[in-house]
């Protein structure tokens, strides 16, 4: 079966959800746009349900911080339709403060280990996850360390002192 | 005619039939001639090891023939690669698991300060959980910067009192990391 179009999967993306859908574009080829995050979970359900577009395999889920932005956390969804060979990127952007958004482990399993990363580096919420703790970081980690506000330097670093460089 | 070389007898009175020398310097002399290897490798450092263990640089030829993969047999924990936070347990784990007496060699800037991984996730150097005896600089060190590490041991080996591990200084060393 040959490749189905961008413009394919996004019209009958907009005669489901119409507005619902926003800030569309295609960079480097990749059909992206964003979303509420109340309907990011209806919105997967379309794509991996549709007969026709088949969106069956979660490539991904991450997140992002843009600070000083209305909504500066994100998540990013990326879904690929093995059949059609298509791949589509959603955005769905939140507040700082308790960032929530509903889980997508009813839909693909895979999610669970995506979800409980993203939740361990930007302390994002995903409701209804069955095991939300983290996953690669130590436990007693107290930040979520991808957010800008934490510094990426160990505070232990003794050799980079400005006293070493007599400053 | 072997050219191999014995180890030189600790200073002491020898006479006819007998020698008397110092028992520390004689229980010196066999640890340091005999530390069995634990090798904690967890990355490029690791490898450089693999060489020293190799035939080429042959670590065997200062004792240390048997590299112990169980803690408990081991007298030398050589720790070679970056320890992430994650895995500071696990070596305090590793260490406390060595019976007495036991020595440990940073090897790489990694596991001596953290290396170029200056980050929330990695460990600023494993003196940070455990205490170090020798550390070797280098990224990764060459084989023989770690035969000079070992050597380096050998000598604070030698030179340790029996009852060095009793002392105060020591348990003061070992209260400071939490261990007892």
């Amino acid at each position: 079966m040959g490749k189905m179009s961008n413009q394919t999967v996004l019209d009958k993306l907009n005669q489901q959800f119409g507005e619902r859908i926003s800030a569309v574009s295609e960079p480097f080829g990749l059909l992206t746009f964003e979303t509420s995050k109340d309907s990011i979970i209806s919105i997967l359900t379309f794509l991996k349900n549709d007969p026709e577009l088949k969106f069956i395999y979660l490539t991904d889920i991450t997140g992002i911080h843009y600070p000083g932005t209305e909504f500066p956390i994100g998540v990013i969804y990326h879904v690929h339709s093995l059949v059609n060979n298509v791949r589509v990127r959603i955005k769905v952007f939140l507040e700082e403060l308790n960032p929530v958004v509903s889980t997508a482990t009813v839909l693909w399993d895979g999610a669970n280990w995506m979800e409980r990363e993203t939740y361990d580096f930007f302390g994002i919420t995903f409701e209804g996850h069955p095991n939300l703790c983290r996953i690669l970081n130590v436990d007693d980690m107290t930040v979520f360390p991808m957010r800008k506000e934490f510094p990426l330097e160990d505070p232990n670093r003794v050799d980079k002192r400005d006293f070493f460089f007599g400053r | 005619m072997s050219d191999i070389k014995l180890a030189e007898a600790p200073p002491g009175i020898e006479g006819s039939g007998f020698f008397a020398t110092s028992f520390d310097k004689v229980v010196g002399l066999a640890r340091s001639h005999s530390l069995w290897p634990l090798p904690f490798a967890t990355s490029c450092c690791g490898i450089e090891f693999m060489a020293t263990m190799g035939a080429h640089y042959d670590l065997a030829r200062f004792g240390s023939e048997r590299p112990s993969f169980s803690p408990r047999q081991a007298d030398m924990l050589l720790v070679m690669g970056t320890i992430a936070k994650k895995m500071g347990p696990v070596l305090r784990q590793v260490y406390l698991q060595m019976a007495e007496p036991r020595w440990v060699i940073a090897v790489g800037a990694c596991a001596c300060s953290g290396g170029i991984f200056d980050s929330y996730s990695v460990l600023q150097g494993i003196d940070e959980v455990i205490p170090v005896d020798v550390y070797v600089p280098g990224c990764p060190p060459r084989p023989e910067a770690i035969l000079s590490g070992v050597l380096k041991l050998q000598e604070i080996v030698k030179n340790e009192s029996l009852r060095r591990r009793d002392g105060p200084e020591y348990q003061e060393l070992m209260s400071k990391y939490g261990i007892q």
